[in-house]
């Protein structure tokens, strides 16, 4: 072990590199081990307590042991609606191992893990970190026995990870990939502030949902007094029911990077990064190639096309942290800390990676920018609504008989897509993810734009078959999993929020319960330090707001019950004690209550 | 004085700190009871409440008598209070919810150091300990909470003179502050 983190650490180049080599370790040894975290102490120079600290931040990093085939399972309400929860039941079955467990022979370990962008070809689960889409009982069977068989991963058969890009519909973006190159030469013939100007005209806004200008971020960036300037891409795509950005990094990678290259030149970077979520390791090696032939053909590193430009692009894999895809804990992340988001102010693009100015922009705003850069401003512009100039690429999940990626110019309504997709007797649509919000079928005219339902791209349909409860469940516990710790209010607000959550969906909830999770969902939203807890009550909220009478009917009609089993809270003490006699049981509603 | 507002107090697993803290008021008691008079509560001795006006309750719920305390309580108390950390969160007490309880009776019955004649406790006139520390909200309905650890004698004051002047209790910035 020794020897393989020392190697490690002498072949890392990477400017920020603990969470790469806590990535390697884990995946050698299946968990990080205290020697290695007593050897990379000595060797970075650093207090093994901030090792830690990152270890235990991220899902996929452990201090125990996992089995040598780490299995996870995608949890996100799209992965229940095909039959998770009896796919996982089968798969603890087969593989005799429950969730949550390592199996006693060390070979196999299965869990939950959130989302991992699959949700048009799911039940989708990643083992040793590579991407299983298409689960069901056949491809069960197989994978059970490549288990038991010690087969390595190169051996398993290909359909097994086979990832499909699913594009329905493309439009402006999708239909027109620009030629290698094509960008960068546009830029050179323009002219730098002419290309600025051109994405100004654009009216592009950030595609990760917050909707920023683009062209003023970029200004923004190039106007800071210092010159060593970062671009970073957001490749971080966590948001339940969205997956476009895989997509596009899948087919369209050369696009993307080309964008990046067009703002670097905007705003003087030497250095720029992909930060690619650890659930798309899959498309990793592939994107390295891209880069390689980028430089090979002068469009990275030293005196791209000539022209005196340099700029090179590193990817930087995440470890499971949806905090991560903010982008100033996305930042951190990058400087191999800990996803904690910071205060803003000061914003990125004055104070970024390593407190230097620095542009981050999501994966579909750098393709964009690379077809504006080519195509001009009002190529772009001339499609879309007055505040929403252009296309949004959508990632459409759940009840639809044609679920995958469609691109629409901004302003189309909701009854279009859901028509084109092939969805009928729908009960509503999640919009924008867990983060976003729900609207009804009485809805469906309302328009997707920053002037009405702003949006990151996640669609996820439910049919009138479905529980709407269930969805917010989900969707509250994957705050209350995936909030940061740092702020107390979203710590324990989320925590307190499923807890809430679950007393009403397990029909323990009385009179007043409905109240106090409305009056705790406030407390959440208006307190927290950063998005995540904002938007965090948004699933209770926007349902509660639509569907009051939902809520209503799961409680009871007396004063109050406790949430939790009273009399089986007794029973690790009754069976100690060798008790069973009246006063050693509770009953879980008091008989003579006066009301 | 006819028809004084009762109040009843009792410390469940807590450690009487909210009731030491609560007789800080000093020489406001005088005032104090001048309206009110005390039900069941450590400073009476009466040891089950009927009809009170308002109930405080110092401590989280460890074990069934507990429960059986804190229902005592809710039904015969028109307001009832979480007073400090422990009836709010579970407070020190609940350390314990880290380690199971089957662990945790172990250590202390019957493999733990200097333990002899090892065994568990089993008279059934001990009440069973639960498997977590409880807040008291998560067991009945609680109608206000007086956050501190303790309160000081301040929360208590403005709290009790609030609810007998007929106003909805208010606690100031200064006195939910701690740093």
């Amino acid at each position: 072990m020794k020897q393989f983190i020392q190697g490690i650490v002498e072949n890392n180049h990477q400017a920020t590199p603990l969470l790469q080599m806590l990535r390697q370790i884990q995946s050698r040894f299946h968990y990080i081990p205290e020697e290695a975290i007593e050897q990379l102490s000595g060797l970075l120079n650093m207090p093994r307590t901030q090792i830690v600290s990152v270890i235990e931040f991220y899902s996929f990093f452990h201090l125990t042991p996992r089995g040598q085939y780490e299995l996870l399972i995608s949890d996100s309400i799209t992965d229940h609606m095909l039959g998770k929860k009896d796919l996982l039941g089968y798969l603890e079955n087969k593989l005799a191992v429950a969730v949550g467990k390592v199996r006693s022979d060390g070979l196999v370990s299965l869990n939950n893990t959130s989302c991992t962008g699959m949700c048009d070809q799911g039940p989708a689960g990643l083992v040793n970190g590579y991407a299983l889409t298409h689960l069901d009982h056949s491809s069960i069977d197989k994978i059970a026995a490549l288990i038991n068989q010690q087969k390595p991963l190169s051996e398993w058969p290909s359909e097994l990870f086979q990832v499909d890009d699913n594009i329905h519909k493309s439009g402006l973006l999708l239909n027109q990939q620009i030629e290698q190159g094509a960008a960068l030469t546009a830029v050179l013939k323009r002219g730098i502030k002419e290309t600025l100007a051109e994405i100004d005209t654009s009216g592009l806004r950030g595609r990760g949902g917050a909707g920023f200008k683009t062209a003023m971020k970029w200004q923004f960036c190039s106007e800071e007094q210092q010159t060593e300037r970062y671009v970073v891409c957001n490749a971080d795509e966590g948001e339940p029911g969205t997956f476009k950005d895989r997509v596009l990094l899948n087919s369209y990678a050369d696009q993307v990077f080309e964008g990046m290259t067009v703002c670097a030149t905007i705003i003087g970077a030497k250095q720029g990064f992909l930060y690619l979520r650890g659930e798309y390791l899959h498309l990793h090696d592939k994107l390295q190639n891209i880069l390689q032939q980028r430089r090979r053909n002068g469009l990275l590193g030293i005196n791209i096309l000539d022209a005196g430009w340099s700029f090179d692009i590193e990817i930087c894999l995440g470890a499971g942290a949806y905090i991560c895809g903010e982008e100033s804990a996305l930042i951190e992340s990058l400087e191999g800390k800990a996803g904690i988001p910071r205060n803003r102010p000061p914003y990125p693009v004055t104070q970024g990676y390593l407190g230097k100015p620095t542009v981050v922009n999501n994966v579909e705003t750098f393709l964009a920018a690379a077809g504006i850069a080519v195509n001009g401003g009002n190529w772009f512009a001339g499609i879309g609504t007055e505040k929403s100039k252009g296309t949004k690429i959508l990632s459409i999940s759940g009840d639809c008989a044609r679920p995958g990626i469609y691109e629409y110019p901004f302003g189309v309504t909701v009854q279009t897509i859901l028509h084109d997709c092939g969805a009928d007797d729908v009960l509503g649509v999640q919009v924008g993810g867990p983060s976003g919000m729900f609207i009804s079928d009485q809805e469906f005219e309302r328009k997707l734009a920053f002037e009405d339902l702003a949006t990151g791209g996640s669609f996820i349909i439910f049919n009138t078959s479905r529980n709407i409860l269930d969805m917010v469940h989900n969707f509250t516990h994957f705050f209350a999993h995936e909030s940061c710790g740092f702020c107390t209010p979203c710590r324990v607000g989320t925590s307190l929020l499923q807890k809430q959550m679950d007393k009403i969906v397990d029909g323990h909830g009385s009179a007043g319960d409905v109240v106090v999770l409305e009056e705790l969902c406030q407390l959440v939203k208006n307190y927290s330090h950063c998005g995540l807890g904002q938007t965090a009550a948004n699933p209770i909220l926007t349902t509660l707001e639509r569907y009051p009478g939902l809520y209503q009917s799961r409680l009871k009609e007396i004063s109050y019950e406790p949430g939790f089993d009273l009399d089986g809270a007794l029973e690790t003490a009754r069976r100690m004690a060798n008790r069973d006699d009246a006063g050693a049981h509770l009953a879980q509603i008091e008989v003579n209550e006066h009301e | 004085m006819a028809n004084k507002i009762r109040v009843a107090t009792t410390s469940l697993a807590g450690c009487f700190g909210c009731h030491m803290s609560f007789l800080d008021i000093d020489e406001r008691m005088l005032q104090l009871v001048e309206v009110v008079e005390f039900d069941r509560s450590p400073l009476t001795d009466i040891e089950h409440c009927t009809n009170c006006d308002i109930g405080l309750i110092e401590g989280g719920v460890c074990n069934s008598e507990n429960v059986h305390v804190l229902r005592e309580f809710r039904n015969n108390c028109k307001i009832l209070v979480a007073v400090g950390a422990c009836a709010i969160n579970g407070g020190l007490p609940a350390m314990r919810n880290h380690i199971p309880l089957e662990e945790c009776l172990s250590e202390a019955y019957l493999d733990g150091v200097g333990v002899e004649n090892p065994q568990i406790p089993n008279d059934i006139e001990l009440p069973l300990l639960l498997d977590q520390v409880y807040p008291i909200h998560e067991v009945v309905k609680i109608d206000y909470f007086l956050p501190g650890c303790p309160p000081s004698a301040d929360v208590f004051w403005k709290f009790l003179t609030d609810l007998i002047e007929g106003r909805e209790p208010s606690l100031p910035y200064e006195l939910v502050h701690y740093d």
